[in-house]
């Protein structure tokens, strides 16, 4: 086995398995720091050699004690990966589209669990992203900060007292720091309650996107949450803000979802029922309508109708089932038909063998 | 412009991608751009944050703001990106940007972030003396409000205790 195989051979990663505070709602929460090496310019315009001497000072930091004393790190330089183990990768949250695209000299350093992912050479220098089960943005916040605090006793960042730390994109600058939650809202799309709270949390300075952030779709009522602000807040206040509007918005779901159980119980058991049935028979399915029938049947689950299927496997499907996955699976290139049918496949078996 | 992955729908989205100052354009059509989309995650649209913010960046500085703006050279002389580049890229090229265009920032942060300064986090290793110096400033605004609540007392302890770390600021 490679060492990249190692990180790319199954869907689910470690620190996936651990059950979270609030996880009937929350899938996940996440931090992530920009940081940016004094003297060196930042990747965009860095030449060859700049990018690589960053490349060797963060492989560097690697054999460091203290950092040795949070987990075990292995080192990807993106040249080592082929197009699909990238794609793998970015699936499973672990390294940006924009790594996965523009390798120049570009690596991604992960922890055992993979909980921890140093990107370097992407937009910025460095990228720290910790990942949490469940709702847990202070938990990954601390350990983002310690993983941080190694970091910046190895490398003298690129820091003003003025602008604070300094990235390449001015949305970034000041903390560098993105939290963010992955959030199933599944209810207060149902009760059309969605939208209202959609608007009313980008005018308290957050950002609501899709499953793959930027840019992308919201599918299968997942949503991603995070400040948009970095500049004249303390990574404190915005995790505080962004924790207090999720506290709210979990609130909401739950109350939605006993709303929909005491008003509409055999309408709701259908549809829930119905989406497990076709998961469990269908011989072709689209990316678009297996996340809404993941997401129907993980309501189901949350709502006690369907007991013998963990909401592991859910999270296991949901990465397995995406276009790089399935086709590291089937060990080829496929046509977005071929998927269809690969995707329909794995999800029988998945279910049936959970059921 | 038909699409240049197809070369048969018309192109409806149009990037244009600039690395180490090279530039290349990109033209596909919706039905392309979803194919793409699909096989990388993230990616379906195009529109980054990045040609958002050089919209926001492309704009005549306000009258009042003119002259002081006059005087901020509109070239980095570390990496060499002027201040045209940034507002097209969205991006800055390096660290020392951020000194050469100077105050020319404030609009874009404020629009941004409604705020222009760093409150946060402050690295051990440079951040000593910035530590002290934020010390200081809110150790001065307790003062003054114990002297406001005629609290002479302690509005003494924290004058001392503010001499003291503007003599380690003194020292560096």
């Amino acid at each position: 086995m490679t060492e990249a195989s190692r990180f790319t051979q199954h869907a689910l990663s470690e620190w996936m398995k651990g059950e979270g505070p609030d996880s009937d709602i929350v899938i996940s929460s996440r931090i992530r720091l920009a940081r940016n090496i004094r003297e060196y310019p930042f990747p965009m315009l860095a030449t060859n050699g700049q990018s690589k001497e960053v490349a060797e000072l963060a492989a560097k930091v690697l054999e460091s004690e203290e950092l040795g004393t949070i987990s075990r790190f292995t080192l990807l330089p993106l040249a080592d990966l082929d197009e699909l183990q990238r794609r793998v990768l970015v699936e499973k949250h672990l390294i940006s589209p924009a790594l996965a695209n523009e390798s120049r000299n570009g690596a991604v350093i992960l922890s055992d669990n993979e909980s921890i992912s140093i990107m370097v050479n992407e937009e910025d220098h460095l990228r720290i992203q910790c990942l949490c089960p469940g709702f847990q943005i202070k938990e990954a916040w601390d350990l983002a900060g310690q993983i941080d605090d190694v970091f910046e006793t190895q490398l003298e960042y690129a820091f003003d007292e003025k602008r604070g730390y300094m990235t390449s994109c001015p949305t970034n600058v000041g903390t560098g720091i993105r939290a963010s939650v992955m959030i199933h809202l599944p209810a207060l799309v149902l009760t059309q309650q969605i939208n209202r709270i959609l608007s009313a949390i980008t005018q308290v300075g957050l950002a609501v996107r899709g499953l793959y952030g930027e840019g992308s779709e919201a599918l299968g009522n997942l949503f991603q949450i995070s400040n948009q602000i970095t500049l004249g807040q303390s990574e404190e206040e915005i995790i505080d803000n962004l924790y207090s509007v999720v506290r709210q918005i979990i609130e909401h779901e739950r109350a939605a979802r006993q709303r929909l159980i005491h008003e509409t119980r055999p309408k709701i058991l259908d549809r829930v029922s119905r989406s497990y049935g076709i998961l469990s028979y269908a011989a072709i399915m689209d990316s678009k309508e297996a996340a809404q029938r993941l997401s129907d049947v993980r309501l189901g689950i949350d709502l006690g109708f369907i007991k013998n299927v963990s909401p592991h496997v859910l999270n296991e499907l949901l990465v397995m089932t995406q276009p790089g996955f399935l086709q590291q699976t089937a060990g080829e290139k496929l046509t977005p038909e071929e998927r269809d049918i690969r995707r329909a496949q794995l999800i029988r078996e998945k279910i049936s063998a959970a059921g | 412009m038909l699409c240049q992955e197809c070369g048969k729908k018309q192109a409806t989205l149009h990037f244009t991608k600039i690395l180490n100052g090279e530039k290349t354009e990109f033209h596909i059509c919706e039905t392309c751009a979803r194919e793409k989309g699909e096989l990388i995650p993230g990616t379906p649209n195009g529109f980054s944050i990045h040609n958002l913010l050089s919209g926001l960046l492309d704009f005549e500085p306000s009258a009042h703001s003119t002259v002081a703006n006059k005087a901020q050279p509109s070239r980095c002389e570390h990496c060499g990106l002027t201040y045209g580049q940034f507002s097209k890229v969205g991006r800055f090229g390096c660290s020392e940007c951020y000194k050469y265009f100077g105050d020319k920032l404030d609009p874009l942060f404020k629009r941004v972030h409604g705020n222009t300064v760093h409150i946060g986090k402050v690295p051990k290793r440079s951040g000593g003396l910035i530590k002290y110096k934020r010390e200081i400033d809110q150790l001065k605004k307790d003062m003054l409000i114990r002297i406001e609540n005629e609290e002479f007392e302690q509005a003494a302890q924290i004058r001392d205790q503010i001499r003291e770390l503007e003599k380690k600021v003194a020292e560096g």
